[in-house]
């Protein structure tokens, strides 16, 4: 493998390993928020740099994997019908339902399109007046805005074919739910760059007091986590918690205002059910009730739908860093990136898949 | 899904007041982006996209290394910006 630049040049990755083996005293175990991050840990093989006293746990933070079965099946039901164009970023297309995935619909003869950006899709409305065009909403915090732009456009631009089936989810609460958990083992956490490059880290501040805890905001090269694990280690073997920010080349504490000011126009905080974890108080957004008219679950009256996980799929424990993807009875078995029986094995950032690529069997 | 990519602002185009569009050049690949949350963005200048909107500015070197590095891990091609690719 070649190394290009400083973020990502194998002397600096080993200076940085040397100087966490330095320091390191302690057993620590520290979590990775971000699926994204999960995907460079594995394909660069970081931890293989680490001291064995150093446990990386990989957390809920790929919105593939939290996405509720029940919302599949939701997704499913609106893009079935035919008066309906169904849109989607690609990674969602796969995920299983409890029945057949987006794909499957399509196949059958369902009107589902992959779209970059949630734009596209209002574009789409635009351009079929007589289609209900439904966008399937979903990612955390860094998503969110743009997803909340289609809604702002489509309503000034007076669209009424366009809504939104809408499963917003927010870190912090996710944090305060794994740190309050009785079997938390967390000790530290890399916070997601992207989603704090919107959010800014303010939020973050109390909870790291609560639960005396270093937060450290971090980048996505394997060097920034390298670095963002030295920022962590550093904290605690000095009995420290506080927020630090790894990532400042594009972070900044207040985040980005403009965006968030559109959040609040747009969204609501809700409560809001996370694959395999369950509900999380004041979790995710939905819409506003202004905005009800481009909300596709109140559209197709979806509310009711309520669907159980399966039982062989122990995607809660492994999000919850409680359990190893490969401690799973099906995993790489009846599970796999082809034939994904939970979500975390079809997003390349979910633990699961990422674990399956990257040959930690 | 929280992959945001650096590119450099090409031309803007100011006529809807709400939504301020840049055409960006992603190592070679050209997309139109909102940097609406941006409003001190110039040609010349780079973003951090996301699923077609810049979440913040990046200074000149560091997108360069993220794109070399980008190109290299085979996470950013055309297909990756693509609509309908299925
Ligand atoms: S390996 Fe498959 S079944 Fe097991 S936890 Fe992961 S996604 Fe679920």
């Amino acid at each position: 493998m070649k190394y290009v630049d400083e973020f990502r040049n194998l002397d600096a990755a080993k200076s940085i390993a040397d100087k966490i083996r330095a320091i390191t005293k302690h057993k620590w175990n520290i979590m990775e928020i971000c699926g994204g991050q999960t995907h460079t840990i594995m394909k660069y093989n970081v931890e293989e740099l680490l001291p064995p006293e150093i446990n990386l746990i990989h957390g809920p933070g790929c919105p593939v994997c939290v996405t509720p079965l029940e919302l599949i099946d939701k997704a499913i039901n609106i893009a079935s019908r035919a008066d309906v164009i169904f849109t989607s970023f690609g990674d969602m297309l796969r995920v299983p339902g409890s029945k057949m995935d987006l794909l499957a619909v399509k196949a059958i003869g369902g009107n589902v399109k992959m779209v970059y950006s949630p734009l596209d899709a209002v574009k789409i409305a635009e351009q079929n007046p007589d289609k209900k065009v439904v966008f399937f909403a979903v990612g955390f915090e860094t998503t969110a805005p743009a997803n909340a732009m289609s809604v702002f456009e489509a309503s000034k631009r007076g669209i009424k074919n366009y809504s939104i089936l809408c499963s917003h989810v927010l870190v912090p609460p996710a944090i305060e739910a794994l740190l309050s958990s009785k079997d938390n083992l967390i000790q530290g956490f890399l916070a997601a760059g992207h989603v704090c490059t919107v959010m800014g880290y303010e939020d973050y501040i109390p909870l790291s007091r609560r639960y005396k805890i270093p937060i450290v905001v971090t980048g996505f090269e394997p060097v920034d986590i390298l670095q963002g694990i030295f920022m962590t280690v550093k904290q605690l073997e000095e009995k420290r918690f506080e927020v630090e920010n790894q990532y400042s080349r594009v972070v900044t504490k207040q985040g980005n205002i403009a965006a968030k000011n559109l959040l609040n126009e747009i969204f609501d905080v809700v409560d809001r059910k996370w694959r395999g974890i369950g509900t999380i108080p004041k979790s995710g957004f939905g819409l506003k009730e202004k905005y009800a008219g481009y909300d596709a679950e109140k559209i197709f009256s979806l509310e009711n739908i309520i669907v159980e996980e399966s039982p062989l799929c122990i995607a809660g424990l492994v999000l919850q860093g409680l359990k190893k993807p490969m401690e799973c009875s099906q995993f790489g078995k009846t599970c796999t990136p082809e034939n994904p029986l939970g979500a975390p094995m079809v997003s390349s950032e979910g633990a699961c898949a990422a674990y399956f690529h990257y040959g930690k069997r | 899904m929280c992959l945001a990519v650096p590119g450099k602002i090409v031309s803007i185009d100011e006529s809807n007041p709400d939504l301020k569009m840049a055409k960006v050049n992603f190592g070679g690949v050209m997309k139109e982006i909102c940097i609406q949350w941006l409003p001190d963005a110039n040609v010349g200048e780079y973003v951090l996209a996301h699923v077609g909107f810049a979440l913040n500015k990046i200074d000149e070197k560091d997108a360069e290394d993220t794109l070399k590095i980008l190109h290299e891990m085979g996470d950013l091609n055309e297909e990756e910006f693509k609509s309908e690719s299925i």
